[in-house]
C-alpha cells in the first residue's frame, strides 16, 4: 500500500446529454486511509449516493481517478474489466438495512463471499466464524437472519464486508435503524474492525448521533466535496 | 459453494412442496390423458390378441366388424374354411348394448360365437366356458355381473357361468358373450309384438300371400323368425401360412372383405380412434402449455419477491451464471416434486377410470424430460428479470 485505502481525485459523474445533461458530481477528491473511518455527508440530492454508486463500482463515472490501495480502478474513461471481481474481492458494503440473505444460516452469509472468491468451504466458514467471534455474534453463527435482533444482523452486514479483508469498507447509512446506543455500538464495532483488519471506512450519514465521533469528515454539496476535520469523540 | 437453490428451498420448503404439489396434480392429468390413449390403442390390440384370429372375414366394402357395421350369411364360413391354407373359421357376432347390472346399466359388447372355435374367450378368471347352446354366458369382471347372476338380455336371461378379464371392446366396454344362436337372437330377432305385426304385415301383401301358392306364406314368416347373419367370420390360418396370402382368394373369390391381424390394427387404431387421439393430443399440448405457463408464473413471482436479495448478491460480486444456476435449479426441482406427485396421483387414480388407463414407463420417462425441458424452458423469464437487476438498487438512493 502506499499509505491509502482509497483515494479519489477530480471525480466527475453527469447523467443524460445535452439540454438535459445533469452533473450529479462536479468535483470530488477524498483520500482515506488504512485503519481509518471517515464520515460523508451532504442533504439529499447532495451526490452522496451517486458517488456510493461510483466507489462501489456499480456506476462508471464521466471523468477522474480512483485508487483503490495501489491500483487504479478508473482512470478517465478507463476501468478495470472484471468489475464484480472487484467489489466482491476488494470493496466491503454495509447497506442501511442488514439485507442479508434470509435463505443462509449467519455463518453463511458471511462465508459466501469468500465462496464466491474461490476459496474452500471449510476456510470461507472458518473465516466467517473469526470474524463473527470478533463481533460478539459468535453464539449466533447457525441462526437464520429472521432470529437476529436488528443490531446482530447490522454486525452481521459487516461481519460480511469484512469477509473477502477488502482494502475499503462502503457503509450507506448503516446506523439508520437504529437507536442511539445501537448506532454508537456499530461505529464503535467499524472503528475496530477498521483499525484490526487495515481497512478503509466510508461512512455515508445524515445521523446526527454518530457525526462527532468521527475525525475527518467530507461534505458533499451540489456535487463537490469539502473536508472537513470532526469532534472524534471516542465513543 | 453452497448450493443457493437448495438452501432456498430448504427455508422456504413448505410453499416449495404445496407449489410442487398443485404443478404435479396438473401433470398426473396430463400422463393420465397419454394413459387414456395408450387404454385406447392397447384396448383395440387386446381385442384382436383375444379374438384368436388372422383374418378377419366381413361384409364387402366395410370396415366392419369394429369399425362398421357388417353382416354376411352365417354359412360363408364354410365356404372359407374349404379355402387353402385356412386351419379354422367360425362365425361371430358384436352388438354393443346396454345391460342391467343390479340398479346400474352397464355398456356392454355382445359377443356371440360357438364354442371351442375362434371368438371364444381365450381364458377365464372363474367358473366355466359355455357348454349348453342356450341361456349361459361368460362375463367381463369389469360388467360386475358375479358367478351364478343372470343377465337380461332383450327378451331372455342367460346365467353367468364364467367370468374373464380384459376383454373389451375397442371403446373400452366389457364384453359378455353368448352362444351363437343366442346371440344372433339378440341381435337380429324382433319381439313378439313385431313379430305378429310384421307376420300381419306379410299375409297383407298379396304378393306374399298368393291364394294358388300354399306354403309360400309360411316359408316366408318362417324366414322372418330366423336369423341367419352374422357380423363376422374369424378365421386362423394354417401354421406357417402368409396370412394375407390367405385373405387374397377370400376378398377375390368370395365377394367379400378380408383383413388380415395387421390391417385389422390400422383400421382400429389409425382409423376408428384416430379423432380420439387427435382429441387426446390437442388436451395433451394444452396442459404442457398451461403446465409451462404456471411453472414459468411461479418462478417468475418467486424471482421477483427476491429481487431485494438478488440486487445484494450481484453487488456483492456473484456472477450471472451463479444466479441463472440458482433459479433454473429452482425450476427443475419444482418440475421433479410435480413429476414425482403427478406420477403418484396417476398411478393412485388410474383404477377409478371407466376405461381403461395405461400407464407406461415409456411415457413416464418422456414426460419427466419434457417437464424438465418446460420447467428450464419457463425459467428463462424469471433468469432474465433476474439479470436485469441492477446492484446498484442494494444501494438504494
Amino acid at each position: 500500500m502506499d499509505g491509502f485505502g482509497i483515494r479519489i481525485e477530480g471525480l466527475r459523474k453527469r447523467y443524460g446529454e445535452g439540454d438535459t445533461a445533469v452533473d450529479a458530481l462536479k468535483e470530488v477528491n477524498m483520500t482515506v486511509a488504512p485503519g481509518e473511518v471517515v464520515g460523508l455527508i451532504g442533504p439529499s440530492g447532495s451526490g452522496k449516493t451517486t458517488l456510493l454508486k461510483c466507489l462501489g463500482a456499480v456506476i462508471e463515472p464521466t471523468a477522474g481517478r480512483m485508487t483503490l490501495g495501489d491500483e487504479v480502478i478508473y482512470d478517465d474513461g478507463w476501468k478495470i474489466s472484471d468489475l464484480k471481481a472487484l467489489r466482491r474481492d476488494r470493496i466491503g458494503f454495509v447497506f442501511q438495512a442488514p439485507y442479508l440473505i434470509p435463505f443462509l444460516d449467519v455463518t453463511d452469509n458471511i462465508a459466501l463471499l469468500p465462496m464466491l472468491a474461490g476459496r474452500p468451504n471449510g476456510a470461507a466458514r472458518q473465516r466467517a466464524l473469526e470474524l463473527l467471534e470478533a463481533l460478539d455474534v459468535g453464539h449466533r453463527a447457525r441462526a437464520e437472519p429472521s432470529q437476529l435482533s436488528g443490531g446482530e444482523q447490522q454486525r452481521v452486514a459487516i461481519a460480511r464486508a469484512l469477509a473477502n479483508q477488502p482494502p475499503v469498507i462502503l457503509a450507506d447509512e448503516p446506523t439508520a435503524p437504529l437507536d442511539s446506543e445501537r448506532a454508537l455500538a456499530v461505529i464503535r464495532i467499524l472503528n475496530r474492525m477498521a483499525r484490526q483488519y487495515d481497512t478503509a471506512v466510508i461512512v455515508v450519514t445524515h445521523d446526527e448521533k454518530i457525526i462527532p465521533t468521527f475525525k475527518r469528515i467530507y461534505h458533499i454539496r451540489d456535487g463537490t466535496t469539502h473536508e472537513e476535520a470532526g469532534e472524534g469523540r471516542e465513543v | 459453494m453452497i448450493s443457493l437453490a437448495g438452501r432456498d428451498i430448504l427455508h422456504s420448503w413448505g410453499k416449495f412442496v404445496f407449489t410442487g404439489v398443485g404443478l404435479g396434480l396438473l401433470i398426473g392429468a396430463t400422463l393420465t390423458m397419454a394413459g387414456v390413449y395408450r387404454g385406447m390403442v392397447d384396448d383395440a390390440k387386446v381385442l384382436l390378441g383375444n379374438s384368436g384370429a388372422d383374418i378377419w372375414v366381413v361384409q364387402k366394402d366395410t370396415l366392419g366388424p369394429y369399425a362398421e357395421p357388417s353382416s354376411i350369411r352365417d354359412d360363408a364360413y364354410r365356404a372359407i374354411r374349404g379355402m387353402p391354407g385356412v386351419a379354422r373359421a367360425a362365425n361371430v357376432t358384436y352388438l354393443n348394448m346396454q345391460v342391467q347390472q343390479g340398479e346400474r346399466d352397464v355398456r356392454v359388447m355382445v359377443v356371440g360365437f360357438e364354442p371351442g372355435e375362434p371368438g371364444e374367450p381365450p381364458y377365464l378368471v372363474a367358473g366355466r366356458q359355455i357348454t349348453r347352446s342356450h341361456y349361459e354366458a361368460v362375463a367381463d369382471v369389469r360388467t360386475g355381473f358375479q358367478l351364478g347372476e343372470r343377465i337380461r338380455i332383450r327378451r331372455h336371461d342367460y346365467a353367468v357361468v364364467g367370468l374373464t378379464r380384459r376383454m373389451v371392446s375397442s371403446g373400452g366396454d366389457p364384453m359378455v358373450f353368448l352362444s351363437l344362436k343366442d346371440a344372433q337372437e339378440a341381435q337380429f330377432l324382433k319381439d313378439n309384438d313385431a313379430i305378429v305385426n310384421e307376420r300381419a304385415r306379410t299375409a297383407a301383401n298379396p304378393a306374399l300371400n298368393r291364394p294358388g301358392v300354399p306354403g309360400l306364406l309360411e316359408a316366408i314368416q318362417a324366414s322372418q323368425t330366423t336369423s341367419r347373419s352374422v357380423n363376422a367370420v374369424l378365421v386362423q390360418v394354417r401354421q406357417g401360412q402368409d396370412a394375407e396370402a390367405v385373405a387374397e382368394p377370400i376378398r377375390r373369390w368370395k365377394h367379400l372383405e378380408a383383413y388380415t391381424r395387421a390391417q385389422m390394427e390400422e383400421i382400429l387404431v389409425a382409423k376408428l380412434i384416430a379423432t380420439s387421439a387427435k382429441q387426446i393430443s390437442m388436451f395433451l399440448a394444452i396442459l404442457a402449455v398451461v403446465s409451462a405457463a404456471i411453472v414459468a408464473f411461479i418462478i417468475y413471482t418467486m424471482t421477483l419477491g427476491k429481487i431485494r436479495e438478488i440486487a445484494v448478491l450481484k453487488l456483492i460480486g456473484t456472477r450471472s451464471r451463479t444466479i441463472a444456476g440458482m433459479i433454473l435449479q429452482q425450476a427443475l426441482g419444482l418440475g421433479f416434486i410435480g413429476f414425482v406427485v403427478g406420477k403418484v396421483s396417476a398411478a393412485l387414480w388410474a383404477p377409478f377410470f371407466p376405461k381403461y388407463v395405461l400407464l407406461e414407463p415409456g411415457d413416464a420417462a418422456r414426460g419427466f424430460v419434457a417437464v424438465m425441458i418446460i420447467c428450464a424452458v419457463a425459467s428463462t423469464l424469471a433468469i432474465r428479470a433476474a439479470l436485469r437487476v441492477d446492484p446498484a438498487t442494494a444501494i438504494g438512493g
